[in-house]
């Protein structure tokens, strides 16, 4: 029985990952989310996090985003973010920069509820990734 | 009659001309590919977000306290325009286009007795508005020295309107822009991004979507980055568009030259043979007077 379904990840420039897929998980804004086949349609958007692709049973392939929409629809997954990158792509500086950058904005008492949510979520996520 | 020297001078320096023009075809040539090529990339992310908006707004079921950005503020008194245009000149008539376009809008807003704010994006478009509609001029941005134009840039503007919006500095925003369609046209256009223009027609949609969060917290989200990405895509199609524009203009200056050239060398020719037939004739005729 064929399980598979098609991703689409795309960024702004240019269209990043376009392959047949067993399952996807998206860290959507109210929690880690599973998708495989059939289902059912959604709009949801994304937190900062890890987006995990299983191609086959032991091929995975991880992109790190840290904002972006789903749409899930007919057996399609559009992932459109503007700072989705492939995690190989990852650099040491880009992760100390990305990590300053948010412990400093962390500091600032004046951020929302919302944005202090991201910011942690975006910090945890940095310091599981080991580059 | 201009003497042999004048000519051999005129000739020179057209022909340097004709140099130049032919190295910045071959530039625009070399840079239209790279354009043309990210204006192509870019596409799909538009196109997909137009897809989920229309999607969102039509599944919709609260509308009275649907997004300012959906439904506008319900009035169109004040309009902002956002002309974008090139930083560099020598392009034909890629910035005055987009200009004239704006202009005629510009009028007819004025007319209709609203008021006009105007943003413009890149400096040549500033420098063509702002002697007749430089008071109207509230922001002008430019990317002078960049040498790729990114997403951030693309969010920065998002970000300036958003915040004007927020501020209630305006009801409706629309850019201009020039839309790459092959190398020799260019359409210029305008499109409305504040509030949503709607499909024309409404299309029943059947798909029905699950939202997580709710539908009104995906929008307050996906309206800001969906502004940035319609001024993305502008600014993408509008590097292609610029390029296509030079190379052609240049390759008519180029050919121009030529036939400049041409014509120059003829004149140049005639008035070298008369010079020399006078001469001929003064030594004959000095000859036989003998």
């Amino acid at each position: 029985m064929e399980e598979n379904f098609k991703i689409q990840i795309i960024s702004p420039e240019k269209v990043l990952f376009s392959e047949e897929i067993k399952m996807a998980v998206l860290p959507s804004y109210e929690g880690d989310m599973s998708i495989l086949k059939n289902h059912i349609s959604i709009i949801t958007f994304l937190r900062p996090g890890i987006i995990k692709v299983q191609k086959e049973k032991e091929d995975f392939e991880e992109f790190f985003v840290q904002d972006g929409t789903v749409e899930y629809f007919g057996d399609n997954l559009v992932v459109l973010s503007s700072t989705v990158l492939n995690v190989k792509d990852l650099s040491k500086d880009f992760v100390e920069n990305l990590k300053k950058d948010t412990l400093d904005k962390l500091k600032d008492n004046n951020i929302s509820d919302n944005d202090r949510y991201v910011l942690n979520h975006k910090l945890d996520t940095i310091n599981e990734m080991r580059v | 009659m201009p003497s042999l020297d004048d000519l051999k001078k005129r000739i020179s320096s057209v022909k340097s001309t004709q140099k130049i023009t032919k190295a910045m075809k071959m530039v625009a040539a070399a840079k239209l590919r790279k354009a043309q090529e990210s204006a192509e990339k870019g596409r799909p992310f538009s196109e997909k977000m137009n897809n989920i908006i229309l999607n969102l707004s039509s599944s919709i079921s609260d509308k009275e306290n649907a997004s300012k950005f959906l439904v506008g503020t319900g009035k169109d008194d004040v309009q902002l325009c956002v002309v974008i245009t090139a930083d560099r000149g020598l392009c034909g008539g890629f910035n005055t286009n987009i200009c004239k376009k704006a202009k005629n809008d510009f009028e007819n807003i004025i007319k209709q007795g609203k008021t006009l704010k105007i943003f413009t994006v890149g400096s040549k478009g500033h420098d063509q508005l702002k002697r007749a509609y430089g008071s109207y001029i509230i922001e002008n941005l430019n990317f002078k020295g960049f040498k790729k134009i990114t997403y951030k840039e693309a969010e920065e503007i998002g970000k300036k309107i958003i915040k004007l919006f927020n501020e209630n500095k305006f009801d409706v925003c629309k850019i201009y822009y020039n839309k790459f369609k092959n190398v020799i046209t260019q359409i210029p256009q305008a499109q409305q991004i504040i509030p949503i223009e709607k499909n024309k027609e409404e299309k029943k949609l059947e798909n029905f979507y699950e939202f997580e969060p709710e539908e009104n917290e995906i929008l307050e989200d996906l309206f800001p980055r969906n502004i940035s990405t319609q001024i993305f895509k502008a600014i993408l199609e509008n590097a292609a568009s610029e390029q296509g524009s030079r190379m052609t203009a240049m390759d008519n200056a180029t050919r121009n030259a030529g036939d400049l050239v041409d014509k120059l060398t003829i004149t140049f020719n005639r008035s070298r043979q008369a010079a020399i037939t006078k001469e001929l004739i003064e030594i004959i005729s000095g000859a036989e007077s003998l």
